[in-house]
Protein backbone atom coordinates (compact mmCIF):
# COMPACT_ATOMS: atom_id res chain seq x y z
CA UNK A 1 0.00 0.00 0.00
CA UNK A 2 1.30 3.70 -0.39
CA UNK A 3 1.28 5.35 2.79
CA UNK A 4 -1.43 8.15 2.71
CA UNK A 5 0.12 10.23 5.00
CA UNK A 6 2.48 12.21 2.91
CA UNK A 7 3.31 15.39 4.97
CA UNK A 8 5.68 17.72 3.91
CA UNK A 9 8.77 16.89 6.00
CA UNK A 10 8.66 20.49 7.68
CA UNK A 11 5.06 20.05 8.46
CA UNK A 12 4.87 19.64 12.48
CA UNK A 13 3.98 17.98 14.40
CA UNK A 14 5.18 14.85 12.88
CA UNK A 15 2.79 11.82 12.32
CA UNK A 16 3.31 8.74 13.37
CA UNK A 17 3.23 6.27 10.66
CA UNK A 18 2.18 2.53 11.30
CA UNK A 19 5.32 0.04 10.32
CA UNK A 20 5.72 -2.00 7.85
CA UNK A 21 5.65 -5.98 9.62
CA UNK A 22 8.45 -7.79 9.45
CA UNK A 23 8.51 -11.46 7.82
CA UNK A 24 10.30 -14.47 7.55
CA UNK A 25 14.06 -14.44 5.28
CA UNK A 26 12.55 -17.96 4.31
CA UNK A 27 14.70 -20.32 2.81
CA UNK A 28 15.92 -19.21 -0.47
CA UNK A 29 17.47 -16.03 0.58
CA UNK A 30 20.91 -17.65 -0.11
CA UNK A 31 21.82 -16.53 -4.05
CA UNK A 32 20.48 -12.85 -2.89
CA UNK A 33 21.79 -11.96 0.50
CA UNK A 34 25.01 -13.28 1.16
CA UNK A 35 27.59 -11.72 -0.64
CA UNK A 36 31.46 -12.53 -0.93
CA UNK A 37 33.84 -11.40 1.57
CA UNK A 38 30.39 -10.67 3.57
CA UNK A 39 32.79 -12.27 6.57
CA UNK A 40 35.75 -10.77 6.06
CA UNK A 41 35.20 -7.34 8.16
CA UNK A 42 38.49 -7.11 8.94
CA UNK A 43 41.17 -5.75 6.06
CA UNK A 44 42.93 -9.02 5.06
CA UNK A 45 45.91 -9.87 6.84
CA UNK A 46 45.39 -7.19 9.21
CA UNK A 47 47.50 -8.20 12.31
CA UNK A 48 44.62 -7.44 14.79
CA UNK A 49 41.95 -9.29 13.19
CA UNK A 50 39.64 -11.59 15.10
CA UNK A 51 37.36 -14.65 14.50
CA UNK A 52 34.50 -14.74 16.46
CA UNK A 53 32.70 -17.94 15.57
CA UNK A 54 29.92 -20.32 16.67
CA UNK A 55 27.10 -22.15 16.06
CA UNK A 56 23.26 -20.86 15.66
CA UNK A 57 20.80 -24.24 17.48
CA UNK A 58 17.19 -24.40 17.22
CA UNK A 59 14.91 -25.91 20.73
CA UNK A 60 16.23 -29.55 20.25
CA UNK A 61 20.04 -28.08 19.92
CA UNK A 62 20.14 -29.17 16.48
CA UNK A 63 22.19 -26.84 14.25
CA UNK A 64 20.47 -24.28 11.65
CA UNK A 65 21.96 -24.63 8.52
CA UNK A 66 19.80 -21.46 6.89
CA UNK A 67 20.43 -19.04 9.32
CA UNK A 68 21.58 -15.77 8.41
CA UNK A 69 23.55 -13.35 10.40
CA UNK A 70 24.35 -10.01 10.39
CA UNK A 71 26.91 -7.74 12.32
CA UNK A 72 27.16 -4.25 13.32
CA UNK A 73 30.34 -2.86 15.59
CA UNK A 74 32.05 0.17 16.00
CA UNK A 75 35.54 0.70 14.66
CA UNK A 76 38.36 -0.24 16.48
CA UNK A 77 38.61 3.91 17.36
CA UNK A 78 35.09 3.67 18.45
CA UNK A 79 33.72 5.12 15.62
CA UNK A 80 30.21 4.27 14.65
CA UNK A 81 30.13 6.20 11.22
CA UNK A 82 30.83 3.14 8.97
CA UNK A 83 31.88 3.02 5.49
CA UNK A 84 30.35 2.10 2.15
CA UNK A 85 31.65 -0.55 0.34
CA UNK A 86 30.69 -3.98 2.16
CA UNK A 87 29.20 -5.06 -1.46
CA UNK A 88 31.78 -3.58 -3.46
CA UNK A 89 30.49 -3.94 -6.77
CA UNK A 90 32.78 -3.71 -10.23
CA UNK A 91 30.73 -1.54 -12.30
CA UNK A 92 31.76 -3.70 -15.73
CA UNK A 93 30.98 -6.99 -14.92
CA UNK A 94 28.37 -6.02 -12.43
CA UNK A 95 29.78 -8.70 -9.97
CA UNK A 96 31.70 -8.45 -6.43
CA UNK A 97 34.97 -7.15 -6.05
CA UNK A 98 35.10 -7.83 -2.68
CA UNK A 99 35.96 -5.09 -0.04
CA UNK A 100 38.67 -2.70 -0.92
CA UNK A 101 40.64 -4.26 1.62
CA UNK A 102 41.50 -0.63 3.82
CA UNK A 103 38.13 0.81 4.91
CA UNK A 104 36.81 -0.69 7.61
CA UNK A 105 33.02 -0.70 7.10
CA UNK A 106 31.76 -2.40 10.43
CA UNK A 107 29.19 -4.33 8.84
CA UNK A 108 29.41 -8.33 7.83
CA UNK A 109 26.84 -10.93 6.78
CA UNK A 110 27.27 -14.66 7.05
CA UNK A 111 25.21 -17.56 6.43
CA UNK A 112 24.98 -20.72 8.64
CA UNK A 113 27.01 -23.54 6.73
CA UNK A 114 25.62 -26.93 6.56
CA UNK A 115 26.63 -27.83 9.96
CA UNK A 116 25.23 -24.42 11.68
CA UNK A 117 28.55 -22.97 11.81
CA UNK A 118 29.52 -19.44 11.11
CA UNK A 119 32.94 -17.45 11.14
CA UNK A 120 33.57 -13.55 11.10
CA UNK A 121 36.64 -12.10 10.82
CA UNK A 122 37.20 -8.12 12.63
CA UNK A 123 38.34 -6.06 14.63
CA UNK A 124 38.01 -5.41 17.77
CA UNK A 125 35.23 -2.60 18.34
CA UNK A 126 36.15 -0.06 20.18
CA UNK A 127 32.76 1.51 21.34
CA UNK A 128 32.45 3.15 24.69
CA UNK A 129 32.32 0.97 27.59
CA UNK A 130 32.41 -2.66 27.34
CA UNK A 131 33.30 -3.69 23.66
CA UNK A 132 30.70 -5.64 22.27
CA UNK A 133 29.62 -6.65 18.06
CA UNK A 134 25.83 -6.28 17.57
CA UNK A 135 24.10 -9.69 16.23
CA UNK A 136 21.11 -9.98 14.23
CA UNK A 137 19.94 -12.98 13.46
CA UNK A 138 17.39 -14.20 10.57
CA UNK A 139 16.29 -17.92 9.28
CA UNK A 140 13.54 -19.90 7.99
CA UNK A 141 10.95 -20.22 10.57
CA UNK A 142 11.80 -16.96 12.39
CA UNK A 143 8.88 -14.13 11.20
CA UNK A 144 10.66 -11.23 12.93
CA UNK A 145 14.38 -11.17 13.29
CA UNK A 146 16.46 -11.37 16.55
CA UNK A 147 19.21 -8.93 18.07
CA UNK A 148 21.78 -9.98 20.63
CA UNK A 149 25.33 -8.62 21.29
CA UNK A 150 29.00 -10.91 21.51
CA UNK A 151 30.69 -9.30 24.13
CA UNK A 152 33.95 -10.18 23.59
CA UNK A 153 34.78 -9.88 27.71
CA UNK A 154 32.94 -9.77 30.50
CA UNK A 155 33.01 -6.75 32.85
CA UNK A 156 30.76 -4.20 34.18
CA UNK A 157 28.21 -3.34 31.51
CA UNK A 158 24.14 -2.14 32.21
CA UNK A 159 23.01 -4.75 30.24
CA UNK A 160 24.70 -8.04 31.36
CA UNK A 161 24.64 -6.35 34.93
CA UNK A 162 20.32 -6.44 34.45
CA UNK A 163 21.20 -10.29 33.84
CA UNK A 164 20.81 -13.47 35.95
CA UNK A 165 24.26 -15.14 35.71
CA UNK A 166 23.47 -17.52 33.48
CA UNK A 167 21.68 -15.64 31.33
CA UNK A 168 24.43 -12.91 31.04
CA UNK A 169 27.10 -15.70 30.08
CA UNK A 170 24.78 -16.16 26.50
CA UNK A 171 26.21 -12.90 26.09
CA UNK A 172 29.82 -13.56 26.32
CA UNK A 173 31.90 -14.93 23.92
CA UNK A 174 34.59 -17.43 25.19
CA UNK A 175 37.95 -16.37 24.55
CA UNK A 176 39.89 -19.50 22.48
CA UNK A 177 43.50 -19.76 21.32
CA UNK A 178 44.74 -17.69 18.27
CA UNK A 179 42.27 -14.24 18.98
CA UNK A 180 39.21 -16.48 18.29
CA UNK A 181 35.74 -16.21 20.34
CA UNK A 182 33.18 -18.63 20.48
CA UNK A 183 29.70 -17.44 20.38
CA UNK A 184 27.17 -20.02 19.94
CA UNK A 185 23.19 -18.26 19.50
CA UNK A 186 20.52 -20.40 20.91
CA UNK A 187 17.63 -19.74 19.83
CA UNK A 188 15.00 -21.83 22.42
CA UNK A 189 15.44 -23.94 25.20
CA UNK A 190 18.07 -24.85 27.40
CA UNK A 191 20.83 -22.39 27.57
CA UNK A 192 18.76 -19.69 24.98
CA UNK A 193 20.62 -16.91 24.23
CA UNK A 194 19.14 -13.20 25.33
CA UNK A 195 17.49 -11.07 23.15
CA UNK A 196 17.00 -7.64 22.95
CA UNK A 197 14.54 -5.60 22.18
CA UNK A 198 15.19 -1.29 21.79
CA UNK A 199 12.87 0.97 23.17
CA UNK B 1 -0.45 -37.61 9.41
CA UNK B 2 0.14 -34.83 6.97
CA UNK B 3 -1.56 -31.21 8.42
CA UNK B 4 -4.35 -30.25 5.73
CA UNK B 5 -4.96 -26.82 4.54
CA UNK B 6 -8.18 -26.88 6.81
CA UNK B 7 -6.55 -27.71 9.95
CA UNK B 8 -4.14 -24.99 9.28
CA UNK B 9 -7.29 -22.49 8.30
CA UNK B 10 -8.48 -23.86 12.03
CA UNK B 11 -5.31 -23.04 13.78
CA UNK B 12 -5.18 -19.66 12.09
CA UNK B 13 -8.49 -18.83 12.42
CA UNK B 14 -8.33 -19.55 16.47
CA UNK B 15 -4.81 -17.28 16.67
CA UNK B 16 -6.75 -14.51 14.85
CA UNK B 17 -10.20 -14.97 16.68
CA UNK B 18 -7.32 -14.72 19.74
CA UNK B 19 -5.62 -11.91 18.53
CA UNK B 20 -8.49 -9.78 18.07
CA UNK B 21 -10.26 -10.51 20.96
CA UNK B 22 -7.28 -8.96 23.08
CA UNK B 23 -7.81 -6.01 20.86
CA UNK B 24 -11.21 -5.59 21.81
CA UNK B 25 -10.29 -6.00 25.37
CA UNK B 26 -7.27 -2.79 24.79
CA UNK B 27 -4.62 -4.36 24.41
CA UNK B 28 -2.24 -2.52 22.14
CA UNK B 29 -1.96 -3.35 18.04
CA UNK B 30 0.78 -6.12 17.40
CA UNK B 31 2.42 -4.29 13.90
CA UNK B 32 4.74 -7.02 13.48
CA UNK B 33 4.27 -11.34 13.87
CA UNK B 34 4.85 -13.08 16.65
CA UNK B 35 7.77 -15.23 16.10
CA UNK B 36 5.99 -18.47 17.96
CA UNK B 37 2.98 -18.94 14.92
CA UNK B 38 2.72 -22.58 15.40
CA UNK B 39 0.94 -22.33 11.30
CA UNK B 40 3.93 -21.51 9.97
CA UNK B 41 5.71 -25.27 11.43
CA UNK B 42 9.15 -24.24 11.07
CA UNK B 43 8.70 -21.17 13.82
CA UNK B 44 7.81 -23.80 16.39
CA UNK B 45 11.61 -24.60 17.65
CA UNK B 46 13.04 -21.39 16.58
CA UNK B 47 11.46 -19.03 18.62
CA UNK B 48 12.59 -17.82 22.21
CA UNK B 49 10.55 -18.96 24.56
CA UNK B 50 12.26 -16.38 26.93
CA UNK B 51 10.50 -12.89 27.05
CA UNK B 52 13.41 -9.66 24.83
CA UNK B 53 15.53 -8.08 27.18
CA UNK B 54 14.75 -4.24 26.79
CA UNK B 55 17.67 -2.02 26.66
CA UNK B 56 16.57 1.49 26.74
CA UNK B 57 17.33 4.13 24.42
CA UNK B 58 18.39 7.59 24.95
CA UNK B 59 22.32 6.46 25.21
CA UNK B 60 23.69 7.86 21.93
CA UNK B 61 26.46 5.63 22.74
CA UNK B 62 24.55 2.34 21.65
CA UNK B 63 25.99 0.74 19.19
CA UNK B 64 22.97 -0.15 17.60
CA UNK B 65 21.13 3.28 17.23
CA UNK B 66 23.46 3.54 14.52
CA UNK B 67 23.81 1.07 11.22
CA UNK B 68 26.40 0.14 8.24
CA UNK B 69 26.38 2.66 5.24
CA UNK B 70 26.40 1.83 1.81
CA UNK B 71 27.21 3.70 -1.47
CA UNK B 72 27.64 4.18 -4.86
CA UNK B 73 30.44 1.33 -4.83
CA UNK B 74 28.20 -0.98 -2.94
CA UNK B 75 25.32 -1.22 -6.19
CA UNK B 76 25.60 -1.18 -9.73
CA UNK B 77 23.25 0.36 -12.46
CA UNK B 78 21.56 -2.67 -13.68
CA UNK B 79 20.51 -3.63 -10.13
CA UNK B 80 17.25 -2.38 -9.78
CA UNK B 81 16.51 -3.91 -13.75
CA UNK B 82 16.09 -7.32 -13.11
CA UNK B 83 14.86 -7.23 -16.94
CA UNK B 84 18.40 -6.77 -18.00
CA UNK B 85 20.76 -8.65 -16.13
CA UNK B 86 20.73 -11.68 -18.93
CA UNK B 87 21.26 -11.46 -22.72
CA UNK B 88 17.84 -12.30 -22.94
CA UNK B 89 13.68 -10.55 -21.77
CA UNK B 90 12.57 -12.78 -18.56
CA UNK B 91 9.56 -14.41 -19.49
CA UNK B 92 6.23 -13.05 -17.38
CA UNK B 93 4.69 -9.68 -16.57
CA UNK B 94 6.92 -6.94 -16.51
CA UNK B 95 6.11 -4.94 -13.60
CA UNK B 96 7.91 -1.33 -11.80
CA UNK B 97 7.63 -1.58 -8.22
CA UNK B 98 8.18 1.84 -6.77
CA UNK B 99 7.46 3.80 -3.30
CA UNK B 100 9.09 5.69 -0.66
CA UNK B 101 11.44 4.29 2.45
CA UNK B 102 10.29 6.44 5.34
CA UNK B 103 10.50 6.16 9.29
CA UNK B 104 7.67 6.34 11.67
CA UNK B 105 7.55 10.10 11.86
CA UNK B 106 7.36 10.16 7.74
CA UNK B 107 10.52 11.25 7.40
CA UNK B 108 12.17 10.23 4.35
CA UNK B 109 15.16 7.95 4.77
CA UNK B 110 17.95 8.59 1.85
CA UNK B 111 20.73 6.83 0.42
CA UNK B 112 19.95 3.52 2.14
CA UNK B 113 20.14 0.12 0.74
CA UNK B 114 16.96 -2.07 -0.42
CA UNK B 115 17.81 -5.19 -1.75
CA UNK B 116 15.34 -7.73 -3.07
CA UNK B 117 14.99 -11.05 -4.27
CA UNK B 118 12.05 -12.84 -5.61
CA UNK B 119 10.65 -16.40 -7.99
CA UNK B 120 10.62 -16.25 -11.58
CA UNK B 121 7.26 -15.73 -13.45
CA UNK B 122 6.76 -19.73 -13.19
CA UNK B 123 7.15 -19.41 -9.08
CA UNK B 124 10.56 -20.76 -9.06
CA UNK B 125 13.27 -19.50 -7.20
CA UNK B 126 17.07 -19.41 -9.28
CA UNK B 127 18.08 -21.50 -5.78
CA UNK B 128 19.51 -24.83 -6.17
CA UNK B 129 17.65 -25.80 -2.96
CA UNK B 130 14.57 -24.80 -4.70
CA UNK B 131 13.18 -28.10 -6.65
CA UNK B 132 9.82 -27.04 -7.25
CA UNK B 133 9.39 -28.60 -10.68
CA UNK B 134 8.57 -25.50 -12.70
CA UNK B 135 10.75 -24.23 -14.95
CA UNK B 136 13.69 -22.31 -14.17
CA UNK B 137 14.55 -18.81 -17.03
CA UNK B 138 18.02 -18.52 -18.04
CA UNK B 139 17.21 -14.97 -18.57
CA UNK B 140 16.07 -14.44 -14.69
CA UNK B 141 17.91 -14.19 -11.42
CA UNK B 142 15.91 -12.36 -9.48
CA UNK B 143 18.12 -10.21 -7.47
CA UNK B 144 17.73 -6.35 -7.26
CA UNK B 145 19.18 -3.65 -5.04
CA UNK B 146 19.27 -0.27 -4.71
CA UNK B 147 19.74 3.21 -3.05
CA UNK B 148 17.00 5.34 -1.76
CA UNK B 149 17.21 9.21 -3.44
CA UNK B 150 16.95 12.27 -1.52
CA UNK B 151 13.08 11.80 -1.32
CA UNK B 152 13.69 8.09 0.18
CA UNK B 153 12.32 6.76 -3.41
CA UNK B 154 12.69 3.50 -4.68
CA UNK B 155 12.34 1.82 -8.37
CA UNK B 156 12.49 -1.64 -9.71
CA UNK B 157 11.59 -3.33 -12.64
CA UNK B 158 10.86 -6.46 -12.74
CA UNK B 159 8.69 -9.39 -13.45
CA UNK B 160 5.59 -10.31 -11.30
CA UNK B 161 6.74 -13.75 -9.35
CA UNK B 162 4.58 -16.51 -9.26
CA UNK B 163 2.68 -18.38 -6.86
CA UNK B 164 4.45 -21.40 -5.62
CA UNK B 165 4.03 -24.84 -3.87
CA UNK B 166 5.71 -25.25 0.11
CA UNK B 167 5.76 -28.24 2.30
CA UNK B 168 4.50 -26.75 5.48
CA UNK B 169 1.10 -28.48 4.86
CA UNK B 170 -0.55 -30.56 2.58
CA UNK B 171 -1.43 -28.43 -0.87
CA UNK B 172 0.55 -25.12 0.70
CA UNK B 173 0.89 -22.30 -1.85
CA UNK B 174 2.49 -19.15 -0.90
CA UNK B 175 0.85 -15.72 -2.38
CA UNK B 176 3.00 -14.27 -5.11
CA UNK B 177 5.04 -12.22 -3.15
CA UNK B 178 9.17 -10.48 -3.69
CA UNK B 179 11.29 -10.71 -0.73
CA UNK B 180 12.81 -6.96 0.77
CA UNK B 181 15.85 -6.42 3.15
CA UNK B 182 15.77 -2.65 4.15
CA UNK B 183 18.81 -0.74 5.97
CA UNK B 184 17.65 2.48 8.17
CA UNK B 185 19.91 4.65 9.67
CA UNK B 186 19.99 2.44 12.65
CA UNK B 187 20.51 -1.15 13.20
CA UNK B 188 17.57 -1.08 15.22
CA UNK B 189 15.17 0.02 12.21
CA UNK B 190 16.72 -3.54 10.30
CA UNK B 191 13.87 -4.83 8.14
CA UNK B 192 13.62 -8.03 6.24
CA UNK B 193 9.72 -8.40 4.58
CA UNK B 194 7.97 -9.63 1.76
CA UNK B 195 5.57 -7.36 -0.47
CA UNK B 196 2.34 -8.70 -1.79
CA UNK B 197 -0.13 -8.15 -4.83
CA UNK B 198 -3.49 -7.27 -4.11
CA UNK B 199 -6.57 -9.57 -3.88
CA UNK B 200 -4.38 -12.29 -4.30
CA UNK B 201 -6.60 -15.24 -3.72
CA UNK B 202 -3.97 -17.28 -1.91
CA UNK B 203 -4.07 -14.84 1.33
CA UNK B 204 -6.70 -16.26 3.29
CA UNK B 205 -4.68 -19.92 3.35
CA UNK B 206 -0.48 -18.70 3.59
CA UNK B 207 0.43 -18.92 7.43
CA UNK B 208 2.93 -16.92 6.50
CA UNK B 209 0.89 -13.53 5.79
CA UNK B 210 -1.33 -14.87 8.57
CA UNK B 211 1.13 -14.71 11.23
CA UNK B 212 0.22 -11.11 11.01
CA UNK B 213 -2.22 -11.42 13.05
CA UNK B 214 -3.33 -7.65 13.09
CA UNK B 215 -5.51 -6.76 9.84
CA UNK B 216 -4.48 -3.36 9.36
CA UNK B 217 -0.48 -4.24 9.36
CA UNK B 218 -1.28 -6.95 6.83
CA UNK B 219 -2.97 -4.51 4.35
CA UNK B 220 0.27 -2.65 4.45
CA UNK B 221 2.09 -5.64 3.09
CA UNK B 222 0.21 -5.37 0.09
CA UNK B 223 1.21 -3.43 -2.84
CA UNK B 224 -1.27 -1.08 -4.67
CA UNK B 225 -1.92 -1.04 -8.45
CA UNK B 226 -1.03 2.83 -9.71
CA UNK B 227 -1.84 3.11 -13.01
CA UNK B 228 0.00 6.49 -12.93
CA UNK B 229 3.18 4.25 -12.12
CA UNK B 230 2.07 1.96 -15.28
CA UNK B 231 4.85 2.44 -18.16
CA UNK B 232 2.82 2.68 -21.87
CA UNK B 233 3.47 -0.42 -23.66
CA UNK B 234 5.90 -1.69 -20.76
CA UNK B 235 5.08 -2.68 -17.91
CA UNK B 236 2.13 -2.78 -15.10
CA UNK B 237 3.08 -0.53 -11.49
CA UNK B 238 2.40 -1.07 -8.13
CA UNK B 239 3.03 1.38 -5.31
CA UNK B 240 4.58 0.35 -2.20
CA UNK B 241 6.02 2.36 0.93
CA UNK B 242 7.75 0.95 3.60
CA UNK B 243 7.79 2.08 7.02
CA UNK B 244 10.54 1.45 9.29
CA UNK B 245 10.39 1.27 12.76
CA UNK B 246 12.44 0.80 16.14
CA UNK B 247 14.33 3.57 17.88
CA UNK B 248 17.54 5.63 16.03
CA UNK B 249 20.35 8.04 16.78
CA UNK B 250 18.53 11.13 14.61
CA UNK B 251 15.54 10.19 16.39
CA UNK B 252 16.80 10.64 19.51
CA UNK B 253 18.70 13.31 18.68
CA UNK B 254 16.10 15.34 17.45
CA UNK B 255 13.60 14.02 20.51
CA UNK B 256 10.41 12.63 19.68
CA UNK B 257 7.09 14.70 19.73
FE1 LIG C 1 9.52 -16.63 -1.12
Amino acid sequence: MSVSQKSPESTKPRETLLPTPSHTVGPFYGYALPFPEGEQVAPKGHPDTITLHGYVLDGEGNPIPDALLEFWQAAPDGSLAGAPGSLRRDPVTGGFLGRNGTDFTGFGRVATDADGHYALYTLPPGNAGLPYVSVCVFARGLLTHLYTRAYLTDGADPLLDSLPAERRATLVAAEGERRTYRFDIRLQGEGETVFLEFE
Amino acid sequence: MALTQSDIDVEVGDLQDAYDKTVAEGAPVQNHPPRDYAPYRSSVLRHPKQPLVAVSGGDPETVELSGPVFGVTDITDIDSDLTIQHRGEPLGERITVSGRLLDRDGRPVRGQLIELWQANASGRYAHLRDQHPAPLDPNFTGVGRVLTDDQGGYRFTTIKPGAYPWRNHTNAWRPAHIHFSVFGTAFTQRLVTQMYFPNDPLFRYDPILRSVTDEAARSRLVAEYNHDLSQPEFSLGYEWDIVLDGPSATRIEEGRD
